[in-house]
C-alpha cells in the first residue's frame, strides 16, 4: 500500500507559498490525502481549477484543506485530463466544487451521483461541454434535469427565479406528498456576473469595486479578504490601527445583518413588535458603518494596505456613545422576542440539521455554529485584533431555526462586545501602507469571517505577477446544501422560516 | 401584552419626518460631485482613468455619467484633484442625458406626465426585480419599508406580483441568466406602466459593465422613467426620487 504523502505545504491565514513548493501528486495519491485530511477533521475551504500555464498543458486541481485545531491549511495540487474520479461519495462536502470544475472547464468528474450544471455559464475554455449543450449559444437557466419524485398524491411546487419580495432571484424546486416536503432542489446561477474571470491577469482598476460587491451585504468581508490576498502576495504589512478599523466595520456589518435577520425571522413569524424595531436598529448599524466611510454598506473603506478612512479620538467616541444608545433598544426587542412563546414554537423543532449531515456538507459559520459544529475562522485562523481579543465562540446544539436565530442573538451580544473593546483601545499608528508588486509563482489564502461564515479566498499569481487565477468561495456555497436538507420532512408552509434562518447569498454563490 | 407595550414605550417613536425636514446625513457621505476649478487646457486624463467610463472631456470641460459613477471614496479620475462628493443625496433624474453632468445645476427628476400622474400618484405598486444586483441596493429598497421611512405613507408600495404591481423597480446590470425573467416580468405588468432603475448596475452594468455575462443594465432592454444613481443609492436618495416621480417634492 502506497504511503499518504501527508506532509504538504502548510500556511496560516493571510500567508503565500512559492508554487514551486507544492508538489504535484498524482491524483490517486491527491484524492487519498484529500480523504485522509478530511477522515482526520480537515476541512474543504477550497478546490478550484487552475488551467495550465501553456495552451495545451492539462488542468490543474488544487485544494486547500483547513485544519482548524492546528490553525492552518494544507495545500494539495494535483493535473486531471478530460475526466478524474469523482470524490464525491467518500467526501460529500466536495459534490459542489466538482460540479463547479466540471462547468468552467469542461472536465467531467466520473460518477459524480449529482453532475449538474451549477451556474449556467458556457464553459470558460476547451471545446467540450460536459452536459453536451452547444458551446456557440449561452445555456439556459434552470435548463437540467431536476430530481423528481412520482407516485400518487406526489406534486411538484417550482417557485422563483423571480420571487415576492424584495430579494435575489434563485430556482427552487419541491417534491412534496400532500403538504410534506420529501425533496428541495435548489437551482441557481440567475445572478452569475462572471466575477472569477473577470479577475484574470488583474488586480485591474476596477478589481476593488468588483469584491465589494460580490455579496454587497458582506462588503467588508470580501473586500477584506481580496485585501488580505493582495498583502499576502505583496509583502505588505498592515499596520495594527488600520487592522482595529477593519475588525470594528467587519463586527458593524455582523451586527447590521444579524439584527435584520432576527427581524425578517420576526416578520415571517407574525411576531410583528420585534419586525418593526429591528427594521430600524439594522438601519442605525448600517448609519454607524456610514459615519466610518460614507457608505452604510462599508464600500470604500477597506483597501489593499490597510483602510481609507481613519477614525480620530472624537469619531470613535461618538460611534461609541451611539452603540450605548442602541444596545438596549437592541437587546430590548431581541430578548422580547426569544422570551414568546408563540416565536419559540414556530422556531423550536422546526428545519433541524444534524450535526453529522453539516460535518459531511461542510457548511461554516452560522448554519454550523447552529449544529454544534465549530467554526469560526476569526477563533481557528485568527488574524488581527483577534488573535488578542476573540475569544468567544458561540455554538448551539439544536440545529433548528431556533438555534440559528439564537447563534445571531448571542453573536450580536458579542460583536457589541468586541466594538467596544476595539474602539476604546485603538492601536496609534498609520492606517495605510503602500503595496508593492505581486509576488510571482505563488499562491495566497485568506479567509474572513463574515456574517454569514467564513469568506475563502485565493489568489495564484503568473511570472509576471499577475493573477492567474482567482477563486472565491462565499459561505453560502457551502450553506446551501444545508437549507435543502433542512426542509425535509418539513412542511412547504415552513420554507420561508427556513430560507430566512440561513439567510443565504445569491450572488455570493452565482459571482 | 404588557411586555410588548413597554418595550414599544421603550423604543420610542422613530419614523423620519421626511420630506417636511430633510435628512442628516453623515459628514463622510458621497452624494452629488463637486468640481473646483478648471480643466488644464487638452487634458483629458480622466477619461482613461475612471475604471468605470463614467468621466469624458467636452469643449474643455469635465462632463461625469452619475450613471456610470460609483461614487468612489479613493476617485482616481482626475489627476488634478477637481472631483470632491458632496452631501447633496438628491440624484434621481428622468432621462438618461441628465445624468451627464458638468457641474451647473442638476436636473432632478420632474413628475410623470398628466395621464400616468393621475392613476399613479396617489397610489403606486412596484415589482422589485433583481436581476444581478448584489443586495445592497435590494436592501436600501427594502429599508424604505421599516417604519423610518414607511414608505406606505406616501401610496407607494412593493408588491408580490407584477400582475398587482404598475411598475417595475429594477437592481442589478441585468445578467444574461435573468434577461429573460427581466422582460417577462415587464411584460405581465398590465399597462400603463413605469420602469425604474436603481443604482449604477440597473442604469449601465455598474462595476459588471464588461461582463459579457450581463447586459449593461437596461440600458436597452427597456423605457426608463426614473434613474436613481449611487453604488447603492441612499435610501433617501430613492426615496427622494420616487417622490418627485409621483410630483410629491
Amino acid at each position: 500500500m502506497m504511503k499518504n504523502n501527508l506532509e504538504p505545504q502548510l500556511l496560516k491565514n493571510g500567508e503565500t507559498v512559492d508554487l514551486g513548493l507544492v508538489e504535484s501528486l498524482g491524483y490517486d495519491e491527491f484524492s487519498r490525502c484529500l480523504l485522509a485530511e478530511v477522515k482526520a477533521g480537515g476541512r474543504v475551504a477550497a478546490l478550484f481549477g487552475v488551467p495550465g500555464v501553456e495552451k495545451d498543458d492539462d488542468l490543474e486541481l488544487y485544494a486547500l484543506i483547513a485544519r482548524d485545531r492546528h490553525a492552518n491549511l494544507a495545500v494539495y495540487r494535483t493535473e486531471v485530463g478530460a475526466s478524474f474520479p469523482s470524490l464525491t461519495l467518500s467526501c460529500p462536502q466536495i459534490h459542489l466544487f466538482e460540479r463547479e470544475i466540471a462547468e468552467q472547464y469542461g472536465v467531467t468528474p466520473t460518477d459524480h451521483p449529482w453532475l449538474k450544471p451549477l451556474r449556467f455559464h458556457r464553459v470558460w475554455q476547451g471545446q467540450t461541454d460536459v452536459w453536451g449543450r452547444p458551446l456557440d449559444t449561452h445555456p439556459r437557466p434552470g435548463d437540467m434535469e431536476f430530481y423528481w419524485i412520482d407516485g400518487e398524491g406526489v406534486h411538484e411546487v417550482a417557485v422563483g427565479p423571480v420571487h415576492a419580495g424584495i430579494i435575489e432571484p434563485g430556482h427552487f424546486r419541491f417534491q412534496c406528498y400532500g403538504e410534506k416536503v420529501m425533496h428541495l432542489e435548489i437551482s441557481l446561477g440567475y445572478q452569475h456576473r462572471g466575477i472569477e474571470p473577470m479577475l484574470l491577469a488583474g488586480p485591474h482598476p476596477f478589481t476593488m469595486a468588483q469584491m465589494e460587491t460580490i455579496a454587497g451585504d458582506t462588503t467588508i468581508g470580501h473586500g477584506l479578504a481580496y485585501c488580505q490576498v493582495i498583502e499576502a502576495l505583496s509583502g505588505c504589512v498592515v499596520s495594527d490601527r488600520a487592522q482595529a478599523i477593519r475588525a470594528m466595520a467587519l463586527e458593524l456589518e455582523r451586527l447590521a445583518n444579524h439584527v435584520g435577520d432576527i427581524g425578517a425571522l420576526a416578520g415571517d413569524i407574525g411576531f410583528l413588535p420585534t419586525a418593526s424595531f429591528c427594521g430600524r436598529l439594522r438601519g442605525d448599524y448600517l448609519n454607524l458603518s456610514a459615519a466610518l466611510c460614507g457608505s452604510r454598506f462599508g464600500r470604500g473603506l477597506v483597501r489593499p494596505g490597510g483602510v481609507l478612512f481613519d477614525l480620530d479620538a472624537i469619531l470613535a467616541g461618538g460611534i461609541l456613545t451611539r452603540i450605548d444608545e442602541i444596545e438596549g433598544n437592541t437587546l430590548g426587542a431581541l430578548n422580547l422576542f426569544f422570551d414568546e412563546p408563540s416565536v419559540l414554537g414556530r422556531l423550536e423543532g422546526t428545519g433541524r440539521v444534524s450535526r453529522s449531515v453539516a460535518e459531511d456538507l461542510g457548511l461554516v459559520g452560522v448554519a454550523a455554529k447552529a449544529c454544534g459544529v465549530p467554526r469560526d475562522s476569526r477563533f481557528f485562523h485568527t488574524t488581527g485584533v483577534y488573535s488578542r481579543l476573540f475569544d468567544e465562540l458561540v455554538v448551539e446544539e439544536t440545529g433548528d431555526a431556533m438555534a440559528r436565530a439564537h447563534v445571531r442573538f448571542r453573536e450580536a451580544v458579542v460583536s457589541i462586545d468586541l466594538l467596544r473593546r476595539i474602539g476604546t483601545n485603538l492601536p496609534a499608528g498609520p492606517v495605510k501602507a503602500p503595496v508593492g508588486p505581486l509576488q510571482s509563482n505563488a499562491l495566497a489564502v485568506s479567509l474572513v469571517e463574515g456574517w454569514r461564515g467564513e469568506v475563502v479566498h485565493v489568489g495564484i499569481t503568473d511570472a509576471g505577477g499577475r493573477l492567474r487565477r482567482y477563486k472565491i468561495v462565499d459561505p453560502s456555497f457551502h450553506n446551501w446544501s444545508g437549507l435543502a436538507m433542512a426542509l425535509r420532512d418539513e412542511q412547504i408552509s415552513d420554507f420561508p422560516l427556513c430560507n430566512k434562518s440561513f439567510g443565504l447569498s445569491y450572488c455570493g454563490f452565482d459571482l | 401584552m404588557l411586555r410588548v407595550i413597554s418595550e414599544r414605550f421603550q423604543q420610542g417613536f422613530r419614523t423620519g419626518k421626511f420630506p417636511l425636514e430633510e435628512p442628516t446625513l453623515p459628514p463622510r457621505f458621497r452624494g452629488l460631485p463637486r468640481f473646483d476649478g478648471e480643466c488644464p487646457s487638452g487634458c483629458r486624463a480622466c477619461e482613461q482613468l475612471c475604471p468605470f467610463g463614467a468621466c469624458t472631456v467636452w469643449e474643455g470641460k469635465m462632463v461625469m455619467d452619475l450613471g456610470r459613477c460609483l461614487f468612489c471614496a479613493d476617485c482616481p479620475a482626475c489627476p488634478q484633484g477637481r472631483i470632491a462628493f458632496g452631501n447633496d443625496y438628491r440624484l434621481a433624474v428622468r432621462g438618461r442625458h441628465d445624468l451627464l453632468y458638468s457641474g451647473a445645476a442638476y436636473p432632478l427628476a420632474e413628475p410623470l406626465e398628466p395621464a400616468r400622474l393621475k392613476l399613479f400618484g396617489r397610489s403606486l405598486k412596484l415589482r422589485q426585480v433583481s436581476a444581478g444586483g448584489c443586495n445592497a441596493c435590494e436592501a436600501d429598497c427594502n429599508v424604505l419599508g421599516t417604519l423610518v421611512f414607511d414608505l406606505g405613507r406616501f401610496g407607494i408600495q412593493f408588491v408580490a406580483s407584477p400582475r398587482h404591481a404598475d411598475g417595475i423597480l429594477l437592481t442589478g446590470p441585468v445578467t444574461e441568466n435573468m434577461r429573460s425573467a427581466v422582460l417577462d416580468t415587464y411584460e405581465a405588468v398590465p399597462g400603463p406602466k413605469v420602469v425604474i432603475a436603481v443604482g449604477a448596475c440597473g442604469i449601465n452594468g455598474g462595476p459588471f459593465g464588461l461582463s459579457p455575462e450581463t447586459n449593461q443594465g437596461l440600458g436597452t432592454l427597456l423605457p426608463v422613467d426614473l434613474y436613481i444613481p449611487g453604488c447603492p443609492p441612499h435610501p433617501y436618495t430613492i426615496l427622494d426620487g420616487l417622490l418627485r416621480l409621483l410630483g410629491k417634492r
